[in-house]
C-alpha cells in the first residue's frame, strides 16, 4: 500500500480540520483575549480568580475527582470479570460490552439523567424502597452527591471501556505466572494486573476526568441548578449573558487544566495509543 | 462462591446502568404528565406522539443529521486514515495529534469554539450547523476506529493482488478495503450513536427553530417534559434493542465462515 | 530415581460436551525428566495445568508428596511452571521477574540477590539483570522464564511447551540445556510437547497420550522399539504399519508372504498390526529378499537416502544409505527381531484405550 500519491488524499481531511478544530480554537483564543470592543485584555482569563468563578472551578475540580476516584473502584472489579481475565462469562462477554455501552446511549442522556432526578427525589422510588426495609432515606438530590452519582452513572463505561481493553491484552499465563510463583490474588492484582493495565486505567481516568470536570448538564439537572460549576458558568456566559469574551477566557482557563490533567497522565502512558477507543 | 460475587456484581452493575431506562419505560405509559405520582395505564402518549409534528421534526432533524454526518464523517475519515498510513512519521503524528482533539477537549469547549466560528464568519446558525458539527467531532471517531485496521494490515495482500493483476484501483477495493470494512462499519455505527446522543455541541451550534431531540427535551427540563418523550425514547430503544438481539442470534457471516478457515489449518 | 512423588488418580476433565481428560492414572517419581507427548487436544497441557493448579479436575484426586492438593492454589504449591511464550512480566526488568517468586515469600535482599545471580549463571545470562523482557531474544526469554521457576526451589517443574516458540537449531540446543538443568538441579521436569523428537532426546519417561487417554508410558527405547498400538507407532518416527495376521507364536502373515518374527503370546490366526520402523527394512537384491518390489520414488536427506518401494500393494517407507534409482526392482528383507506386532483395536474406543504400567 505504499504509494506516495496516496498521502494527498488526505487533502479534504486537513481541510476540515483547519476550519472546524484549529481556526475555532484560535477564535476561542482571540475572544478570550479581547474585550467587546477588540482590545487586548488579560481581564478575561483573570476574572476566574473573582470568588464566584474560583468556587465553581474548585467544586468542579473536586467533584470530578470524586467522581473519578468512584468510577475506578466501580470498573476495576467490572472489567476483570470482562475480559478475558474473569474466565466464565465466556462468550457471552461482547454482548455484555454491547448492553454496557452502545445500548444506554440510545435513550437520550438527558432523559436517563432525568430519570435518575425522579428516582432519587426525596419521596421518589429509592427513598420508598429503603423504607419498606426500614433504612434511612436517601437525602441527596440537588446536593453535590447527587451530582456525583450523576458523574458516576454518565461516565462509568467510559472507564470501562478502556480497562477491558487493556486487561484483554494481558497474556492470562502472566498472571499463571505470578500465582506459580506465589503471589495471591492481592499481590497479583497489586504487582502485575495493575501495572499492566495502567495505559488503560490512565485512558480511562482522561475520559471519565474531563468530561465530568467540564459538564454542565448533570450539575443542571441533578444540582438543582442552584450549584454552579466551572461548566455552567461558561455556558451561561454565552447562552444567557452572550459574554462571549468572558466565556473564552473561562474556557482557556479550563483548557489548561484538561491539557495538565492529558500531561500528567502521557507520564505515566507512554503509549499514546491507549487513548483511543 | 467467586462464580456467584461477580453474577451479583454484573447485576448490580445493570440495575445501576439501566433503572433510568426502567423509569422512562415506565413514564411513558403514565397517564398523568407529573412525574411524581403513578396515574394509571395509557397509551395516550404513544398515540399522541405521530400527531405532535414539533416532535417528530426533531425526530427527523435528529435522524438526518446522524444518517448524513456518519456518512460523511465515514467517507472523509477513511480517505483520511487510508492517506495518513503512507505518511512520513512525523506529519502523520501531527494529524494524529489534531483528531485527537475533539476526542481529548471537553465538549464544550469544542461547543463554544465551532459557536464562534459560525458568529465569526456570520454563518446563520441552523441546520447546516448542527451538521458541521456532526461531521467534526465524527471524523475523529472513523479514523481511530479504521487506523488501527490499516497498521495490522498485511502489506503483502495489496502487492499480491497487483501481481495478480490487479490495477491498484481493483486491488484496493478487492482486497485492502473487505479488510478494513469492519474498522470503518464500527467508525459509521459509533459516529451514529454519538450523534444522535448528542446534545452538548448541538445545544452551541443550534439555531433558533432547528431542534434535535436532546435540544427539545433540554428546553422542556425547566417546564417539565412533554410525556411524548418517554413514548419515542421507549420506541427508540425497544427497535434498537431488537436490532441487537437480531444481530447477536442470527449466525453472520463470519460464523459461517469459521469451520472452513479452521479445516485449511 | 526415587520414590513416586505426584500421584493423578482417576483424574477426569471437560469443557462442556468436549471430554478432554477420561479416567487418567499417572505417577511421577522424584527426580524424574517426564514427558507428557501427543498431538494438540489430546490432553497433555491440560494434565500439566491440573498438576499446576490451573485447572481443578471434574473428578480425580492430585497426590504430592502423600499429601491431596486438588484444590489447593497455585501460588501454595510446590511447583512451579515455565509456560508457553514465556509470560514474563514485560513490566519488570530480568532481576524484578527472578525476584519476583522471592520477595513474594519476603527473603532477605541478600538472600534474593544471591538468588538471581545464581540463576543468571546457571542459564548463560550473567549479564541480563537490568535488561527489560522485551529486548531480549525468544530464547533467551525463555531462559529467563527458567531462571524465574527454578529460584523458587521447587520440587517439580513443569514446562508447557517451552521450545514451541523457538527456531530449530535453538530449540536442539535447548535441549540439552534442559537436560544440564535438570541434572544440576535434581528436581522432577514434566514436560509437554508435541514434538516426538524432543521427547526422545530429553525424557527419562515418556507418556504418549492421545484424546484424553494415555496410549503408552514408558522409556524412549521402549516407546520407540516396541510401540504398543498403531497410534504410537505413527506419532512416534516414520513408520510402516500394515495389517497382518498372526500365524503362530514367532511367524505372522502380511502382504501375503510369512515372515519370521520374535513376538509370542498373540494365539493364533489373529489379525494384528505389525510396524516396521524405515530403517529396519533392508534392500537387497531382487530375489534375495522375502518380497519383491520396485522403487517408486527417492529424496536425498543428507544421512540418508528416503525411498518409497511398492511391494505387493503396499508402498514401503525405506531409509538407506545406498541408493537404488527410481525404477530398481529390489527385494525387501527384514530382521525378525525389527518386526513389531501389536494387537489390533477392535473398536475405534479401544484404539483409545487408557493403558497402565
Amino acid at each position: 500500500m505504499k504509494n506516495k500519491y496516496i498521502k494527498f488524499l488526505s487533502a479534504p481531511y486537513i481541510i476540515w480540520a483547519l476550519i472546524f478544530i484549529i481556526v475555532p480554537l484560535l477564535m476561542v483564543f482571540y475572544y478570550g483575549f479581547t474585550d467587546k470592543s477588540g482590545a487586548f485584555t488579560i481581564s478575561n482569563i483573570t476574572a476566574i480568580a473573582t470568588h464566584e468563578h474560583s468556587k465553581a472551578l474548585w467544586l468542579a475540580l473536586y467533584l470530578s475527582l470524586i467522581s473519578t476516584a468512584i468510577c475506578i473502584l466501580l470498573a476495576y472489579p467490572l472489567a476483570m470479570i470482562l475480559s478475558h481475565i474473569g474466565e466464565n462469562a465466556g462468550a457471552n462477554k461482547d454482548k455484555y460490552m454491547v448492553f454496557i455501552f452502545i445500548l444506554p446511549m440510545w435513550m437520550n442522556f438527558l432523559l436517563r439523567t432525568i430519570a435518575w432526578q425522579t428516582l432519587l427525589e426525596n419521596d421518589g422510588v429509592i427513598n420508598s424502597f429503603l423504607n419498606l426495609l426500614h433504612l434511612p432515606a436517601l437525602r441527596i438530590i440537588n446536593t453535590p452527591a447527587a451530582i456525583v452519582f450523576g458523574m458516576v452513572y454518565n461516565f462509568l463505561p467510559f472507564m470501562v471501556l478502556p480497562l477491558v481493553n487493556a486487561l484483554n491484552k494481558i497474556d492470562i499465563n502472566v498472571i499463571n505466572a505470578a500465582r506459580d510463583l506465589g503471589a495471591n490474588s492481592v499481590q497479583t492484582f497489586l504487582r502485575i494486573i495493575l501495572p499492566l493495565s495502567l495505559p488503560g486505567l490512565i485512558s480511562g481516568i482522561t475520559m471519565v476526568f474531563i468530561p465530568s470536570l467540564t459538564t454542565f448538564i448533570v450539575s443542571d439537572l441533578l444540582g438543582g441548578s442552584k450549584i454552579l460549576l466551572i461548566g455552567n458558568v461558561i455556558e451561561q456566559e454565552f447562552t444567557q449573558y452572550s459574554n462571549w469574551n468572558l466565556g473564552s477566557g473561562l474556557s482557556i482557563v479550563l483548557m489548561i487544566f484538561i491539557i495538565v490533567s492529558i500531561v500528567l497522565s502521557t507520564i505515566f502512558d507512554k503509549d499514546m495509543e491507549g487513548t483511543a477507543i | 462462591m467467586m462464580k456467584f460475587i461477580k453474577k451479583f456484581y454484573l447485576v448490580i452493575i445493570f440495575i445501576f446502568l439501566y433503572a433510568p431506562m426502567v423509569t422512562l419505560i415506565v413514564f411513558s405509559f403514565n397517564n398523568t404528565k407529573s412525574r411524581a405520582k403513578w396515574g394509571g395505564f395509557t397509551f395516550k402518549w404513544y398515540a399522541g406522539l405521530f400527531n405532535d409534528s414539533s416532535i417528530i421534526q426533531a425526530l427527523i432533524n435528529t435522524l438526518t443529521i446522524a444518517l448524513l454526518s456518519s456518512l460523511i464523517a465515514t467517507l472523509i475519515g477513511t480517505i483520511a486514515a487510508l492517506a495518513m498510513n503512507n505518511m512520513k512519521k512525523l506529519s502523520k503524528n501531527i494529524l494524529m495529534g489534531v483528531t485527537n482533539i475533539p476526542m481529548l477537549n471537553a465538549e464544550i469547549v469544542t461547543g463554544i469554539s465551532l459557536m464562534l466560528l459560525f458568529i465569526f464568519f456570520k454563518y446563520r446558525f441552523g441546520y447546516v450547523t448542527i451538521l458541521l458539527a456532526h461531521i467534526t467531532f465524527n471524523i475523529p471517531y472513523v479514523i481511530l476506529s479504521v487506523a488501527p485496521r490499516l497498521k495490522t494490515l498485511n502489506p503483502n495482500i495489496y502487492e499480491a493482488a497487483l501481481d495478480l493483476g490487479a490495477n491498484p484501483f481493483k486491488a484496493f477495493f478487492k482486497v485492502v478495503f473487505p479488510d478494513i470494512m469492519p474498522g470503518i462499519l464500527s467508525g459509521f455505527l459509533m459516529c451514529f450513536t454519538m450523534s444522535i446522543d448528542d446534545f452538548i455541541i448541538t445545544h452551541f451550534t443550534k439555531g433558533a427553530g432547528v431542534d434535535t431531540l436532546s435540544t427539545k427535551i433540554y428546553a422542556q427540563v425547566k417546564k417539565g417534559i412533554d410525556p411524548k418523550m418517554y413514548a419515542l425514547s421507549t420506541l427508540i430503544f425497544v427497535t434498537v434493542l431488537v436490532l441487537l438481539i437480531l444481530v447477536n442470534y442470527t449466525p453472520n457471516k463470519e460464523k459461517q465462515r469459521k469451520p472452513k478457515g479452521e479445516k485449511a489449518k | 530415581m526415587g520414590n513416586k512423588l505426584i500421584t493423578l488418580e482417576n483424574i477426569s476433565k471437560s469443557y462442556g460436551s468436549n471430554t478432554v481428560l477420561d479416567e487418567l492414572n499417572l505417577y511421577i517419581n522424584e527426580n524424574e525428566f517426564l514427558t507428557l507427548l501427543g498431538p494438540s487436544g489430546c490432553g497433555k497441557t491440560t494434565t500439566l495445568r491440573i498438576i499446576g493448579g490451573f485447572e481443578t479436575p471434574d473428578t480425580g484426586k492430585v497426590i504430592f508428596d502423600g499429601k491431596d492438593i486438588t484444590s489447593l492454589a497455585p501460588n501454595k504449591r510446590q511447583v512451579n511452571t515455565v509456560f508457553q511464550k514465556y509470560a514474563l512480566f514485560t513490566h519488570m526488568t530480568i532481576a524484578e521477574n527472578i525476584a519476583f517468586g522471592l520477595k513474594i515469600k519476603k527473603k532477605s535482599k541478600a538472600y534474593i540477590d544471591d538468588k538471581i545471580k545464581y540463576a543468571l549463571k546457571l542459564v548463560n545470562l550473567e549479564d541480563f539483570a537490568n535488561r527489560m523482557p522485551d529486548s531480549l531474544s525468544g530464547g533467551q526469554q525463555q531462559r529467563i522464564a527458567i531462571a524465574r521457576a527454578i529460584v523458587n526451589e521447587p520440587k517439580v517443574l513443569l514446562l508447557d511447551e517451552p521450545l514451541g516458540a523457538l527456531d530449530l537449531k535453538l530449540r536442539q540446543d535447548m535441549q540439552y540445556e534442559l537436560i544440564r538443568l535438570k541434572n544440576e538441579l535434581g528436581i522432577t521436569f514434566i514436560y509437554v510437547t508435541h514434538d516426538q523428537e524432543e521427547a526422545l532426546t530429553m525424557s527419562d519417561t515418556i507418556v504418549v497420550m492421545n484424546q484424553g487417554y494415555i496410549q503408552q508410558i514408558g522409556t524412549p527405547e521402549n516407546i520407540y522399539n516396541e510401540p504398543e498400538n498403531a497410534f504410537v507407532a505413527d506419532f512416534i518416527g516414520d513408520s510402516n504399519i500394515i495389517s497382518g495376521t498372526m500365524i503362530h507364536d514367532e511367524l505372522v502373515e502380511i502382504l501375503n508372504v510369512k515372515w519370521a518374527c520374535v513376538d509370542k503370546g498373540f494365539g493364533i490366526n489373529k489379525p494384528v498390526d505389525v510396524v516396521i520402523r524405515p530403517e529396519d527394512v533392508e534392500l537387497v537384491k531382487e530375489d534375495e529378499g522375502t518380497i519383491k518390489g520396485i522403487v517408486t520414488n527417492i529424496i536425498f536427506k543428507g544421512v540418508h537416502y528416503e525411498m518409497e518401494v511398492m511391494a505387493n500393494g503396499f508402498e514401503w517407507l525405506v531409509h538407506s544409505t545406498s541408493l537404488f534409482p527410481v525404477g530398481t526392482k529390489v527385494g525387501i528383507k527384514v530382521d525378525p527381531f525389527n518386526i513389531q506386532i501389536m494387537n489390533k483395536p477392535e473398536s475405534e474406543d479401544e484404539e483409545a484405550i487408557g493403558v497402565e504400567e
